[in-house]
């Protein structure tokens, strides 16, 4: 479903990415993991086409996304979900108006279908109280649970998370983590995820990849990982060893 | 290195950056037009942009036109009785209003509320990645938020400087009145009679230019904002002082180009 090969990233002389290959199979939740800084947010953002790389090759569904027009990106994007690491919803709109917009974007829906798809969306992440709320008036976890309730109201074929435990409590984390594994569970979604949030990665990855030194180090399962000897990896998967 | 080697690079590192702005401004400024013919043209948003933009600031733009039109009768009548002028206040206060006050008065105080706001708004969607979650949502954001701010401001501007010239007028008759009890009639008869076609399109045109430039450069101050709340602040006083110039420079212009066309 997504083949990314050998790109190269760099923001004026710094190298971000390079070399960078990845494969997600379709139905398949991938978990990049890696240090803060190390480039996984601008992975995913080059996989989506909010930046692009030097070279390399970036396929999704079959179709290059490097030197894509903007108006076939846009066509593509219509598969997509995106969770924002700090949810990035409109704080200009209600939270009703930010689950509307990309049905009324993308959608051929009535103003009936619409409004019971965003009341069934805010029921799966429990938040329907909140509908005529403004973001302000929200939690930090109640923004990840909108911006998530927002990223696959459209049923999008792949669903991007760009660090979706950050910042929360682990409690809260956990709960975010389910929620993401029950709704891929349920919509039949593929989905990568960027973090370095561990617990995250064990509930939600069928796949799990090491982003370190501005390439991918280590792929495999949870439990392959438990039992790497590769250095971060072991500083990720048992801290106390390491 | 010397202090005044130092001086020299950081003269041309400025020089360099201030020719790199003017380029990065041409080339945004050049995509609106090649955005705003094209579908879909977001009529939603510019509606909601006419009321934020344009009636939002009337209760400001009344206030300061309706006290231009008092000062300028107050400080004028002195100088023109004097003369023996007097009867020409009226005719006076129209012309110096429609012409040439009131279009700039007004495009300076709408940049000081519009072209910040707008700067301040896009770049704090800009470093909370709203921008970006526009991108993903299939919105192309420079025909979102660009084009339907620049389209309300440049359709606001002419009709809110219609109104605030005749608060001005309006103003200058109070002045009057207070001091001379001038009739009501009489007052805005040698308005109507001193003012000519020529005198009101171009004063009015003028400011859909100015409406233009501040809505551009709000948005382009706004577009490429740095991260960080100080960016954005950066960005909404950058706004005001960017738009305010270039109001001035542009106005120079076009009273040059008014006066070669209209005579």
């Amino acid at each position: 479903m997504i083949d990314v090969k050998d790109i190269l990233i760099r923001f004026e002389d710094h190298v971000v990415l390079s070399g960078v290959s990845l494969h997600v199979p379709k139905g398949s939740a991938v978990v990049i993991l890696g240090r803060s800084g190390v480039g996984k947010s601008v992975l995913l953002k080059s996989i989506v086409g909010l930046l692009t790389p030097e070279k390399g090759s970036i396929r999704v569904m079959g179709q290059e996304v490097i030197g894509m027009k903007p108006a076939q990106l846009n066509k593509l994007r219509k598969h997509f979900g995106y969770v924002f690491q700090y949810a990035a919803l409109f704080d200009s709109m209600t939270v009703r108006e930010n689950l509307e917009f990309p049905l009324r974007r993308h959608a051929a829906l009535s103003e009936e279908e619409i409004t019971a798809r965003v009341e069934e969306q805010l029921k799966l992440v429990d938040l329907l109280d909140a509908i005529d709320k403004m973001p302000s008036e929200l939690s930090g976890g109640m923004k990840k649970r909108i911006g998530l309730a927002r990223a696959i109201i459209t049923r999008p074929d792949i669903v991007f998370y760009d660090e979706p435990t950050a910042g929360l409590d682990p409690v809260t984390a956990r709960e975010i983590s389910k929620l993401i594994h029950e709704l891929e569970g349920r919509f039949g979604t593929t989905s990568v995820t960027v973090t370095h949030d561990l617990e995250c990665a064990r509930i939600v990855a069928t796949r799990i990849c090491i982003l370190h030194d501005r390439r991918i180090v280590e792929e495999g399962t949870f439990d392959e990982m438990l039992r790497s000897e590769y250095p971060l990896t072991r500083a990720f998967f048992q801290p106390e060893i390491a | 290195m010397n202090g005044h080697s130092r001086g020299i690079d950081q003269f041309s590192a400025g020089m360099r950056k201030g020719f790199e702005d003017v380029y990065d401004l041409s080339v945004f400024t050049l995509r609106f037009f090649t955005s705003v013919f094209k579908a879909p043209f977001e009529l939603g948003e510019v509606r909601k942009h006419l009321d934020d933009l344009g009636a939002k600031s009337l209760p400001l733009v009344s206030m300061v036109g309706f006290i231009m039109g008092l000062i300028l009768a107050m400080q004028t009548r002195p100088t023109l009785d004097r003369f023996g002028a007097g009867s020409y206040l009226p005719a006076m206060i129209a012309l110096s209003i429609v012409r040439e006050l009131g279009p700039v008065i007004t495009a300076l105080i709408v940049a000081g509320r519009v072209s910040s706001g707008i700067a301040a708004e896009v770049g704090s969607m800009r470093v909370t990645e709203q921008i970006d979650a526009l991108e993903v949502n299939g919105v192309d954001p420079y025909k979102y938020l660009v084009v339907t701010r620049v389209v309300a401001c440049t359709i606001m501007m002419p009709l809110i400087t219609a109104y605030v010239d005749f608060l001005a007028i309006l103003g200058g008759y109070v002045a009057e009145t207070i001091t001379y009890t001038s009739s009501f009639q009489l007052y805005f008869t040698d308005v109507i009679n001193s003012l000519t076609f020529f005198d009101i399109i171009p004063g009015v045109a003028k400011t859909a230019v100015f409406g233009f430039i501040i809505g551009i450069i709000g948005s382009y101050k706004g577009f490429t904002a740095d991260s960080g709340t100080r960016g954005v602040g950066r960005a909404a006083t950058a706004a005001v002082v960017y738009a305010s110039l270039h109001i001035i420079f542009v106005d120079m212009i076009l009273v040059r180009l008014t006066l070669y066309i209209f005579g």
